[in-house]
């Protein structure tokens, strides 16, 4: 393995050592801090603390208050105060410290982050990324862990990113600073400490915002899916091979803009679709995405498209969410349930 | 009993706190019990003859622009004008006293200060008659998009504000809200970031009376809206909103002070709302013909008129230039209004983001074979209610 090698070598920091994920976003805030001095980060918390994630860690030591700034606990504030910043020229990043503490922003994104440039016919875009830490699985309490990801879907006008992997965490978030649009930047915090061998010497690439991977080529069913539930797909994925499943595993990356072409194509070439997520089922993207493929694919499809979700309920106290987020077995039980035919 | 009379407990007393302090001195914060005023006083002596007529010349403009755009509404050419009347000295005052590289945030009602600040009178009334949402490059005028939630628009030019400082700009930002949006949360938190951050922001609040329907009482039970800003450490300042010269001055001290780097004021201006809410609200419901009247004897442009007639600095024949100049811009916007927009559906997928998506791509798609198929519009709205 390329850590064992690095660490036998000497430790030369050229040579990629394992990063997880919040490391990989903050030096992507700190590049993009360097390169370009209207990048400016606020939030709660993002100075002295470096927030609580440690994501916003020894900005505020390297570029000074005014470019990483404790803000005073207030999210429309924050995000309105951003939108004024932007509208004279800077490149605000704005911290939301969890899911749910975001809601009081949301007139703000949706009335004016996500309107600006259409209701000013193109005249002042406004080159916002507003960075949430989302989804459960890390024993939160309540207002903690709630998958918002439809709300932003749902509002024309905003970018919805989310990175699953600690190389799309550092490439990703470069895009989206460097974006003129809106982007709403969905972390998984599950994915946090998530690790990979990266080199900030040699950083991911920066990607374009808007197109899926396939994480994993299959044969006869695809997994559709993005974020927190990436390693689950996967690790269905393998676990399926037992039963002879060959499955493709799609990673969004992206919710808006989607990238219909990356998925029906893997849909058409396997026939078969599941899509996963740790959001409400119900009126979730889930839905969307499954109308969106069988619009595409329907002459096909072998099995209609199915379903992975949270439960529609308001997310769960900590010791009962793992009833709720969506595991392997119930991947595989969707999988099985695609062996569908007419009639049955 | 206390600890200390515990049988056994140790005879150990923990150091003290510090005793708390107040972080600011509030006295020097809190408005004067009574709305600032000018004109009619001796203080009048003092202000500035060519800015009284400047003041003048752009209250009856407005009143007239006010007049004109309701008729509009009557016309079926405005979808709707949320009229300024009775509160033009805050609207005339508020454009005049920025400096051209300061920045304007007006809320719905405030086009009048659009248009005094210098834009385009039909440019200001796109959002109104329903062609664009801002018919203006807010950056080239310094005029934010009027706002329409209320005031959602207020930590943005804290932020604005904010940024020109950071940038080493010495720009003011002045942020117009009604009694009604002091209620709302944004309220609080651009006015307590603006304190927090000193930025050199001005807040006008224009009080008229109403939200809508609901009287001042129901919204508040402050002293006044200017005490408010002593809670976040800013000056709170209190002005007869229809005294022209009383505002002109209470602004320009605050947005000299912004301007000097000592932070944000929140200033109430005591006006009143002569016309409903908008053309389509009925003022009736909700308050009586003597209470307008009493209003209508204090009109701001009846006070400017009279101190400057009894000054000698105003006559027949000045007045009568004044209002041939508004008769011809109400002319002109009248005839301006009368053409139809020239309208291209397809701007509707233009300005959502830098590139469309694939799947505005496809949408677009659909509405242009819509339309060089000849297809009529069966979707409702503003073309088929009129």
């Amino acid at each position: 393995m390329t850590t064992m090698a690095a660490a036998t070598a000497g430790g030369r920091t050229a040579r990629p050592r394992p990063a997880t994920m919040a490391q990989a976003l903050g030096r992507a805030l700190r590049d993009s801090m360097a390169e370009d001095p209207t990048v400016h980060v606020l939030g709660e918390d993002v100075g002295t603390l470096g927030g609580v994630f440690r994501v916003t860690d020894g900005l505020a030591k390297e570029f000074g208050d005014d470019r990483c700034t404790d803000t005073p606990l207030a999210e429309a504030g924050i995000l309105g105060a951003a939108v004024g910043m932007a509208m004279y020229g800077l490149r605000p990043v704005v911290e939301m410290q969890f899911d749910a503490f975001a809601y009081p922003a949301f007139e703000q994104l949706a009335s004016h982050v996500a309107k600006m440039r259409n209701r000013t016919g193109g005249a002042m875009p406004l080159p916002i990324t507003v960075r949430v830490p989302y989804g459960g699985g890390i024993g939160g309490v309540e207002h903690h862990s709630d998958s918002s990801e439809a709300y932003y879907m749902a509002t024309p006008g905003l970018h919805v990113v989310t990175p699953a992997t600690v190389e799309d965490a550092y490439g990703l978030l470069r895009a989206s600073i460097a974006s003129d649009d809106p982007v709403v930047f969905l972390e998984p915090k599950r994915l946090y400490w998530s690790k990979s061998d990266w080199s900030p010497e040699e950083p991911a690439p920066v990607e374009p915002i808007g197109r899926a991977a396939v994480r994993r080529p299959g044969r006869s069913a695809t997994l559709i899916t993005y974020g927190p539930s990436l390693p689950v797909c996967l690790e269905a994925a393998e676990a399926a091979t037992a039963e002879g499943w060959d499955l493709e595993v799609v990673d969004l990356r992206s919710l808006v803009p989607f990238d219909d072409e990356t998925v029906t194509a893997s849909v058409r070439r396997t026939g078969r679709a599941v899509v996963v997520h740790e959001s409400s089922g119900f009126g979730g993207p889930g839905g969307e995405i499954a109308a969106r493929v069988t619009e595409r694919c329907f002459h096909h499809l072998e099995a209609p498209v199915l379903r992975v979700a949270g439960f529609d309920i308001p997310y769960p106290p900590p010791m009962q969410e793992k009833h709720h987020l969506p595991g392997v077995d119930r991947v595989l039980d969707a999988v099985a349930r695609l062996q569908w035919e007419a009639g049955s | 009993m206390t600890v200390q009379e515990l049988p056994g407990a140790p005879a150990h007393r923990p150091t003290p706190p510090p005793a708390w302090k107040p972080l600011t001195d509030p006295a020097p914060l809190l408005p004067d019990p009574e709305p600032y005023r000018v004109l009619g006083t001796d203080a009048a002596a003092d202000a500035d003859p060519e800015l009284l007529l400047r003041l003048y010349a752009e209250l009856v403009r407005g009143r007239r622009y006010n007049a004109q755009a309701t008729a509009l509404t009557k016309q079926g050419r405005l979808a709707v004008y949320p009229s300024s009347t009775g509160q033009e000295a805050c609207e005339v005052a508020a454009a005049l006293v920025l400096e051209e590289r300061d920045w304007l945030f007006p809320s719905y009602r405030d086009t009048l200060a659009a248009v005094a600040r210098g834009l385009d009178p039909v440019e200001a009334l796109t959002l109104l008659r329903g062609d664009r949402h801002t018919g203006y490059d807010p950056r080239e005028h310094r005029i934010a998009p009027l706002c329409t939630p209320l005031a959602t628009q207020l930590p943005h030019a804290v932020g604005l504000a904010h940024a020109a400082r950071l940038k080493g700009d010495d720009v003011v930002a002045l942020a117009m809200v009604g009694d009604g949006g002091t209620s709302e949360g944004d309220f609080h938190e651009a006015l307590n970031f603006a304190a927090v951050w000193r930025a050199p922001v001005v807040f006008l609040v224009q009080n008229n009376g109403f939200a809508i329907s609901v009287p001042l009482a129901k919204q508040t039970a402050a002293p006044s809206l200017a005490h408010k800003a002593v809670g976040y450490g800013m000056p709170g300042r209190l002005v007869d909103g229809n005294d022209a010269a009383a505002v002109h001055e209470v602004l320009a001290e605050a947005v000299a002070r912004a301007r000097r780097g000592e932070g944000p004021t929140l200033v109430e201006a005591v006006t009143y709302r002569m016309d409903a809410h908008t053309n389509a609200d009925d003022a009736t419901r909700y308050r009586g013909d003597a209470e307008v009247e009493v209003w209508r004897e204090h009109d701001p442009i009846l006070l400017l008129e009279r101190e400057l007639t009894g000054r000698g600095l105003l006559d027949e024949e000045a007045v009568g230039t004044v209002r041939e100049a508004a008769e011809r811009m109400a002319a002109g916007l009248r005839d301006q209004m009368n053409a139809d927009p020239v309208l291209d559906p397809m701007d509707l997928f233009s300005h959502v983001f830098e590139e469309q998506t694939g799947q505005l791509r496809e949408q677009a798609a659909m509405l242009r074979d819509e339309l060089e198929a000849g297809q009529e519009p069966h979707g409702g709205g503003a073309e088929d209610a009129r």
